[in-house]
């Protein structure tokens, strides 16, 4: 435990060195320039722009942080022959893909909660200039702690990402995993069509293949709740859990297979 | 300090080259002007389900940016000075953002204001209004502001003031409506003369728990009764009984005359007025039946 803690912190110092807070600032530049902008663009639907933007916002940098320090968290280690070393220690090597998976979801929680406060600080500060007639105009509240319902989905869905990034970092280039990688994120995305096949193809055996596919591939759209949120509408406490378990699962089961791929590399 | 100095004069070399750039960049859009072709709407991909897929998770955003090109949109083919008030794009751009995002209250309920404007200050569309309208209850079917949406178009733009009625009392019948459709419902029906209908929706609201309602209802129906009366009983008595040339009309000559037992009042207990001109009678505006609701042809 104690090693995976070591690696997941050096991890998250080397993001840092890398300059990965550099994004929170444009992250920040971006929410308040919009702001003052959308004013005057939005036909008073600013606050409920700024949510989409803000939680799109997180999202996207998630991503980018979790494909671009995910596919490098092993190869570069290989690149450099600094496995070399760190492997001779008293370190295992599912601890060392553990530990690297936990330093990049530490880097991305970091980032996440910034955003998430830099968001609410805009959102506070809309909220504050508006009248209060504008403001029972919203379909939500601007400050609306049921963002972070929403927040709390995208990050699980960032974690998912890290951990494709981090399987296909143990055994292929950067370059092809991070191209694996974002095309997972895309296929992810419409695996409702996958679910749904049946309603348009009557071969069975393609029908079997198309569900199984959709239970292999990451169910990204199930993650996407921000419509919803930003509109003040019900989510059901019993469909985030679900869909957090599934995440939990499904990133677990990654994890196990990066190990297995992991635990087969001749380094010699 | 020469390092320094070498890296002051990349500074300023650079400054003055973006400097030369904006400046061509200037004279070049003076003398070149690329207004038409910048000002030629594109609508690249116009179907709602690819553009949902294309969007990712990011459809909400997506809905934002179409919602503030159908702004700029007919904002810009509203104010624009060469005649070119088009508003092609318009619905199309709603239609998206709307399919993105469902839930979008504002995209329908503006987006049918400016699509119902009459040309050349909208497209004059209200069949497209009314469209997008039930695009947003199919989402929202408990929305009231839809279906009171729906009657201001049937209201303003076909003057179809039954059906405006229709979708009134739809409106008061969702969840969390105000109360008072019901009495608009009603104006409507007396403005488009079906003073029967308007009765009923009057009985009903008189039924109605809230106090001001009640005080609203029985005041129409007092209106009602009153404009009952002048077409019924005043009206055809004063046709009937014009003055001779010269003598303009009066109470006191229809009186005398034997046409009425008395100076007739109005249900409020005021006596009507006459016009001396025309003979054209009216409530008074001492009554408390004043003013009296805009009327159409009794059916």
């Amino acid at each position: 435990m104690r090693a995976i803690s070591w690696i997941a912190v050096n991890v998250f110092k080397e993001s840092v060195r890398d300059r990965v807070p550099y994004n929170l600032a444009l992250f920040a530049v971006l929410l308040i320039g919009a702001s003052f902008l959308l004013g005057q663009l939005t036909a008073g639907q600013d606050v409920k722009i700024i949510k989409d933007l803000g939680l799109a916002a997180i999202a996207v940098f998630g991503l980018f942080i979790a494909i671009f320090i995910g596919i490098g968290l092993v190869s570069k280690e290989v690149e450099r022959r600094s496995i070399y070393s760190l492997l001779s220690k008293p370190i295992s090597r599912p601890q060392f893909i553990v530990g690297k998976y936990a330093g990049l979801v530490l880097t991305l929680a970091a980032n996440v909660a910034v955003m998430t406060v830099a968001l609410y600080a805009v959102l506070g500060y809309l909220t504050y200039i508006q009248t209060p007639a504008a403001r029972s105009a919203w379909d939500a509240p601007g400050v609306d702690p049921r963002l972070l319902e929403a927040i709390g989905l995208i990050f699980v869905e960032l974690m998912i990402v890290t951990a494709i990034a981090l399987f296909f970092s143990t055994f292929s280039t950067p370059l092809l995993a991070a191209a694996l990688t974002f095309g997972l994120f895309i296929v992810g995305h419409f695996n409702t069509d996958l679910k749904n096949f049946d309603k348009i193809v009557d071969s069975l055996p393609a029908v079997w293949l198309a569900r199984g596919v959709y239970h292999t591939v990451p169910d990204f759209s199930a993650f996407d709740i921000k419509t919803e949120v930003v509109h003040g509408l019900p989510v059901a406490a019993g469909y985030i859990g679900t869909t957090v378990g599934y995440g939990f699962a499904y990133i677990a089961a990654l994890l196990v297979v990066s190990v297995l791929v992991f635990a087969r590399r001749d380094f010699k | 300090m020469s390092a320094w100095r070498g890296r002051a004069a990349g500074v300023a070399l650079a400054l003055a080259l973006f400097g030369a750039a904006a400046t061509l960049q200037v004279a070049r859009d003076r003398i070149y002007s690329r207004e038409q072709a910048q000002n030629r709407a594109f609508l690249y991909v116009q179907s709602p389900a690819v553009l949902r897929r294309l969007a990712l998770s990011f459809d909400a955003l997506a809905a934002d940016v179409y919602w503030i090109r159908a702004l700029q949109h007919y904002g810009g083919d509203r104010l624009s000075r060469d005649g070119r008030q088009r508003y092609q794009l318009l619905y199309p751009l709603l239609d998206l953002t709307t399919s993105l995002d469902p839930y979008f209250t504002i995209a329908y309920r503006f987006g049918a204001i400016f699509l119902s404007e009459g040309y050349p200050g909208g497209p004059g569309r209200p069949d497209l209004a009314v469209a997008l309208l039930k695009k947003g209850i199919s989402s929202q079917p408990d929305n009231w502001r839809y279906y009171h949406d729906i009657a201001f178009v049937h209201y303003w733009q076909f003057q179809d003031t039954r059906t405006a009625a229709e979708w009134f009392r739809l409106a008061r019948k969702q969840p969390d409506a105000p109360t008072w459709l019901e009495p608009v419902a009603a104006s409507m029906l007396i403005e488009g003369g079906d003073r029967e209908s308007a009765r009923i929706v009057l009985q009903q609201i008189l039924n109605s728990p809230e106090p001001w309602l009640q005080q609203m209802a029985r005041r129409s129906l007092l209106q009602l009764d009153a404009l009952d009366f002048l077409d019924r009983s005043i009206r055809p008595v004063i046709a009937r009984n014009p003055p001779p040339p010269g003598t303009p009309y009066s109470w006191q000559w229809l009186v005398g005359r034997g046409a009425f037992p008395g100076i007739p009042i109005d249900p409020a207990n005021v006596p009507f007025e006459i016009d001396p001109a025309t003979g054209t009678v009216s409530v008074s505006p001492r009554s408390p039946l004043f003013p009296m609701p805009r009327i159409g042809s009794p059916q």
